[in-house]
């Protein structure tokens, strides 16, 4: 009982964590109320309004005096793989990619806006349309992911990095650093605790929103759940690093706010990376929630299976060792 | 600075807790500086000083919350360890719960942090909170507040408790009611540690006594046997309009608190007399004998509270 880890110790931690969570109305209200309103929102807007910039994927050299090409906010990107550039249209991470090593051609998708807008302007300059094959995917389809990962982004490292940082100021760490309780059941407890709550709301919100505006996923729900978990650990343990010394609420809330609005930013939850620069793609792909998102969208609109996912389940994996590591290494209960 | 005497105790066989020239430094700072005692067992040891003067310093490297920059702390002749946290009770000067929970799930989420807690029902009627058992604890009273805390010190059924200054802030009604716990806590042979500036809880409950001033211990021993060694007068405590004269006319050392003039006598009758043949009015005498705040004031310059 009294041992290195006790179970009893560390299930009465989890237990006490998840009722204050679930008693903090306003918390719990935040976490389900966010995403819910941020994808019916895209819903809205996706069929009420335009995007205002396009992505246009070439291939090939574009043809001297071709005005279209000059149009400005239309950022066109060359592109090496035609194959790879339809499929990213499929996905609405380009909206037109044109062909021009041959007979000119141009991919669009039928289902987006930008697409249809691209086409119109396009139209009389003698380019033949090429079918995208497959399913098309909506919009809400592609970024409901990228709301989800946002949400469970800012769940994880608030929920857990700002709730030990004040439970260290206010001196709750230090009651329980005066008991039995080791750092090591504590800090368990609390990734646990945040999991299974991200897990189930998380849940709860994706077959809440597939019901109200409809989703599609291609590939297993268990594999979406897989991303689900790992990818809430890399981010819980992401937390623990912050939490991991801090005393002050405002530093903390400085800090993770330095973590998360460029990682909700540069991790193509929003819009594509495709088309920005090296410097950001590399710095994109260090980042957690990219992972997250790109893999829970291979699965929901590519039909991604495990192995294909594996990769950045296995990024997630080496992040969550690191990011645990340094967290308990530095932990300080005061 | 004053040099104040260094007190050493020879460890005692039925020592519970023993601390052996304990020093903390904040940088350039010391805020204790030196201090050895040991606590035999079943015994109410407090530790008193003014706000500022390493009490709760050394309470919490007792507790092992902090550790000592030199020194070291023995419970049952062993540095502090597994057994001590399990043995242990504390009670904080000031403690943040867990937010959202009640009174029941706080000392449930405590209880389950020990190998054998007391059964909860007991804690309830031990430290009088049946009556608010479904209450957030963030809806609690001071009193309600800071018995729940001691319950929760309690949790363990533990054979050392530290109270940290435990009744500051509370009404007199409040304080009182904490005191008659604590005498519960005593009467089962339990060894308290208590720190506290309030003169009148350390002598009801103590039943020895350190004095630390400036991070150093400047006295020792039980409150009879400290007033005893240090004072063998009465005061005469006289409004200062009924003295004839000047205050330093008379054959008494003396010293004015506000309004009032204190007179320190060695023979009650005698200087009565004294005063009488001096013209001093001593219809409204007040007579009262020594306390530690007069020892404290003597030791030290300054009193207990600044």
């Amino acid at each position: 009982m009294s041992g290195f880890f006790s179970l009893r110790r560390f299930g009465a931690v989890i237990r006490a964590r998840n009722l204050e969570f679930l008693r903090d109305r306003s918390s719990l209200g935040w976490n389900i109320l966010f995403p819910l309103i941020l994808i019916v929102g895209f819903a809205l807007a996706q069929s009420d309004e335009e995007r205002p910039q396009f992505k246009v994927g070439v291939a090939g050299v574009v043809p001297a005096g071709e005005t279209f090409f000059q149009t400005r906010y239309v950022q066109f990107i060359p592109v090496a793989q035609l194959e790879s550039a339809i499929d990213k249209v499929r996905r609405h991470e380009l909206d037109m990619v044109f062909d021009l090593n041959s007979a000119p051609r141009y991919w669009v998708n039928d289902s987006s806006q930008s697409g249809y807008i691209l086409e119109q302007m396009l139209s009389g300059r003698g380019y033949a349309k090429a079918e995208v094959t497959g399913e098309p995917v909506s919009y809400v389809d592609w970024v409901v992911a990228g709301v989800l990962g946002v949400n469970m982004m800012f769940s994880c490292l608030f929920g857990v990095g700002y709730t030990i940082v004040r439970y260290r100021k206010n001196g709750v760490l230090k009651r329980l650093k005066a008991t039995p309780l080791g750092a090591l059941e504590f800090l368990t407890a609390q990734v646990v605790s945040r999991l299974v709550l991200i897990t189930v709301a998380t849940s709860g919100v994706f077959v809440g929103c597939s019901l109200l505006v409809g989703f599609t996923v291609l590939g297993s729900y268990w594999n979406l759940l897989l991303v689900l978990i790992v990818g809430a650990v890399a981010l819980i343990s992401l937390g623990l690093v912050v939490a991991a010394r801090l005393a002050s609420e405002e530093l903390a809330s400085g800090l993770l706010n330095l973590i998360t609005w460029p990682m909700m930013l540069l991790s193509g939850a929003w819009f594509s990376m495709e088309g920005t620069t090296p410097l950001f793609q590399w710095l994109s792909s260090a980042l957690p929630l990219t992972h997250i998102v790109s893999s829970a969208r291979a699965v929901m609109i590519e039909g991604a299976g495990f192995w294909q996912i594996a990769p950045s389940l296995g990024v997630l994996i080496a992040m969550s060792g690191l990011f645990l590591l340094v967290g308990a290494l530095s932990f300080r209960w005061e | 600075m004053q040099a104040f005497p260094v007190y050493r105790l020879p460890r005692l066989m039925s020592a519970v807790l023993e601390v052996r020239d304990l020093v903390k430094t904040y940088g350039d700072f010391t805020a204790v500086n030196g201090i050895s005692f040991a606590i035999e067992e079943g015994r109410c040891f407090g530790l008193l000083g003014p706000n500022g003067a390493g009490k709760t310093t050394t309470i919490e490297m007792m507790e092992g919350i902090k550790r000592p920059t030199t020194g070291q702390v023995l419970y049952r002749g062993e540095p502090l360890g597994k057994r001590f946290s399990n043995e242990a009770g504390i009670q904080f000067q000031s403690t943040a719960l867990q937010d959202f929970l009640t009174v029941r799930d706080t000392l449930r989420f405590f209880s389950e942090l020990y190998p054998n807690p007391v059964p909860i029902p007991d804690l309830l009627v031990a430290c009088s909170l049946e009556d608010v058992i479904e209450r957030d604890t963030r809806r609690l009273s001071g009193g309600q507040r800071q018995r729940l805390l001691l319950a929760i010190a309690l949790v363990n059924d533990p054979e050392v408790i530290f109270l940290d200054e435990p009744t500051t802030g509370l009404d007199p009604q409040a304080r009182r009611n904490f005191w008659e716990l604590i005498n519960g806590i005593k009467a089962r042979g339990k060894t308290i540690v208590l720190t506290t500036h309030y003169m009148e809880e350390a002598e009801r409950l103590c039943d020895e006594l350190v004095i630390v001033d400036q991070g150093r211990l400047i006295a020792q021993g039980t409150p009879d046997q400290l007033l005893a060694d240090y004072f063998g007068d009465l005061v005469f405590r006289l409004p200062a309009d009924a003295l004839p004269g000047a205050v330093d006319s008379l054959p008494y050392p003396t010293q004015l608190d506000q309004d009032r003039v204190e007179i320190f006598v060695e023979d009650a009758s005698v200087a009565m007399d004294v005063l009488r043949r001096e013209g001093v009015n001593l219809e409204r005498l007040q007579i009262r004998e020594r306390t530690l705040e007069d020892l404290f004031l003597q030791l030290t310059g300054h009193s207990l509270r600044n």
